[in-house]
């Protein structure tokens, strides 16, 4: 489609660019007490872009802009879930006393332009706009986990960011020009045409660009071995900002590797040892190493930590890697239960980041000692956070638990070579138990009891039951969400 | 020097350089340009696989945009550079230790 038929297609986008105007000229007119005002410009901006992705998500699929992205109901998925998630965390920004030292302006407008960049991510099949809209996120996410400007622990996680963000980008960078120099063109059709019809004189080089466009992606998914920057940065960004890149970018990240994996290695069936070029390396086996070894990295450390933002970050490796377990086998079903676990997950992540945001405003803290007792002194918040960590591990009748069943029901119908990948993620469950029931442990066992109880304030309140409710109805009833997920399972394909 | 060898060879020790810098300095700025001599040799074989190949351009437009985001990402790590200066008084990475390891 030309460029001019395609602003049609791409109104959500012309919206949320007007909406992040609207939001930085807003700013200039308000004093700064007041600065919680651009986040409602942002968060009605929002609302109306998820009115016309909705809109658009029966349109026939078809790519806008000569070939650079595509709109299907997937990317239009995705788009609904990265909007749920931003709205939730705006709210939460408004009572986050980590931020009341500064301005919210530039915060709420920056948050607005990540939200542009993961848009794109969702939805590129062009290796150029897929790496630009991976940097458009990247580095909005280094100025959001920084913003505490005053505050080292900040400053270090944003330095921290930015080295390993840039070198992994550059990295995948240097990959993606191998496969634009033996495919001959940036466009994911034309690549794999081109790929397919190769002959094995290219193997190495292919090898290698895979590998190296691999470091990209598992970084933006924080995946064994490019996780370092995770738990550092996620515990010194303020803490609205770690719940916010716990759950948005992963999303755009898996939509992401699951649009290159599928429109550019995989013919419609799935992913098998051949179908990455004529490499003879076992893609499928290797892929399930890294997510078996992911989510036991993640899950091992996290029992060690005694910060429960920390302890979070870990647990969010290890759900990358159960969301990973299904890329192996690529199938129709195995992208139903990643889109699945990643709309529960949304839920289930956020609501225990919004408790330790509110733990952090009572307390000043945010380890283990600073929940002693809170069971019985906020037993309204205890009793959300422990569904929170129930839902974590995945026991019935919490939604984590169809989240997990949905992953595993894939592998199991896959095939006996999948089984070992079963059985590991089922350990690994049972190892999750442990660091989340420990937090349970303490709210309700450590501490004194008291007899003053308190309740949190309205807002939170709201922002609990908001990310509760889900995590619990989703797994009792979770049937919309399915039939949701199954008319959204259509990828645009180019027939050549 | 007019085949595509030479450029990728170019390009290829342009990427161990960087990768070499970034891994051995303990300097932030540094590190950064180790990061940006990586992105550089990204660029070097956009241009020759464009130029020499007979492709479309693809390659030239991507090589532009990079250099662009190079720019923008260079900005806001120097922003974030300069802001642990103030705090602490260093850019060595290593005594940006606050964080537990």
């Amino acid at each position: 489609m030309t460029n001019l038929q395609s602003l049609e297609f791409f109104i959500p986008e012309l919206i949320l660019t007007i909406t992040i105007l609207a939001a930085l000229i807003t700013d200039l007119f308000v004093k700064k007490s007041k600065t919680n005002m651009i986040g409602w410009v942002l968060g009605v901006g929002l609302v109306v872009v998820g009115l016309s992705v909705h809109n658009l998500s029966s349109a026939p699929p078809t790519t806008l802009f000569l070939d650079m992205i595509v709109i299907d109901p997937f990317s239009s998925f995705m788009k609904i879930v990265i909007i749920l998630s931003t709205l939730l965390v705006i709210v939460a920004s408004w009572v986050n006393d980590e931020l009341e030292k500064y301005r919210k302006g530039e915060y709420f407008t920056i948050m607005g332009i990540m939200v542009m960049g993961l848009f794109l991510m969702t939805s590129s099949v062009d290796i150029i706009m897929l790496y630009i809209s991976i940097e458009v996120v990247s580095i909005m996410s280094f100025v959001l986990a920084a913003y505490l400007k005053l505050d080292t622990r900040s400053n270090e996680a944003g330095l921290k960011y930015v080295i390993y963000g840039a070198f992994s980008s550059g990295v995948m960078l240097f990959g993606l020009s191998i496969v634009y120099g033996l495919a001959g063109s940036t466009n994911y059709f034309a690549i794999q045409d081109t790929l397919s019809s190769l002959d094995g004189s290219a193997n190495p080089a292919l090898i290698m660009a895979l590998l190296m466009i691999f470091a990209g992606f598992g970084y933006k998914i924080s995946s064994v071995p490019f996780h370092f920057w995770t738990p550092d940065v996620y515990e010194g960004s303020p803490s609205t900002i770690t719940a916010y890149l716990s759950v948005a970018p992963k999303a755009a990240g898996f939509a992401m590797i699951i649009r290159f994996f599928h429109q550019v290695f995989s013919d419609s069936i799935g992913l098998t040892s051949n179908s990455i070029g004529s490499t003879d390396l076992p893609w499928p086996e290797i892929i399930g190493v890294l997510a078996v070894v992911t989510m036991t990295m993640g899950n091992l450390v996290a029992i060690q930590q005694k910060s429960i933002k920390r302890m979070l970050a870990y647990s969010s490796i290890a759900h990358a890697g159960y969301m990973m377990l299904a890329l192996p086998v690529l199938s129709m079903e195995a992208v139903e239960s990643i889109m699945i676990y990643l709309f529960i997950y949304v839920f289930m992540n956020l609501g225990a980041f919004f408790i330790v945001i509110f733990v952090k405003n009572k307390t000043g803290g945010e380890s283990f000692e600073d929940f002693e007792g809170l069971g019985w002194k906020m037993p309204i918040v205890g009793a959300f956070m422990t569904l929170f960590m129930l839902s974590l591990t995945g026991l019935p009748p919490t939604a984590g638990f169809v989240g997990k069943l949905y992953i595993f029901k894939t592998l199991v119908g896959a095939g006996s070579e999948f089984l070992w990948l079963v059985i590991a993620g089922g350990v690994n469950s049972v190892i999750s138990l442990y660091y989340y029931f420990h937090v349970v442990k303490v709210m309700f066992l450590g501490g004194k009891r008291s007899d003053v109880i308190t309740y949190p304030p309205s807002t939170m309140f709201g922002l609990m039951i908001f990310t509760a409710v889900p995590s619990l109805i989703l797994g009792l009833y979770w049937n919309p969400l399915a039939s949701w997920v199954k008319d959204s399972l259509v990828f645009y394909n180019q027939v050549m | 020097m007019d085949s595509i060898n030479s450029y990728l060879f170019i390009s290829s020790m342009l990427f161990c350089l960087g990768l070499f810098g970034v891994i051995t300095r303990r300097n932030a700025i540094a590190v950064l340009m180790g990061v940006e001599l990586i992105l550089n040799a990204a660029n070097i074989n956009f241009v020759a696989f464009s130029k020499f190949n007979g492709m479309n351009i693809d390659g030239h437009i991507f090589s532009l945009m990079v250099i662009v985001l190079a720019a923008a990402e260079a900005a806001v790590a120097l922003a974030i550079i300069i802001n642990i200066y103030n705090n602490m008084n260093t850019i060595n990475i290593d005594d940006a230790a606050e964080l537990k390891r």
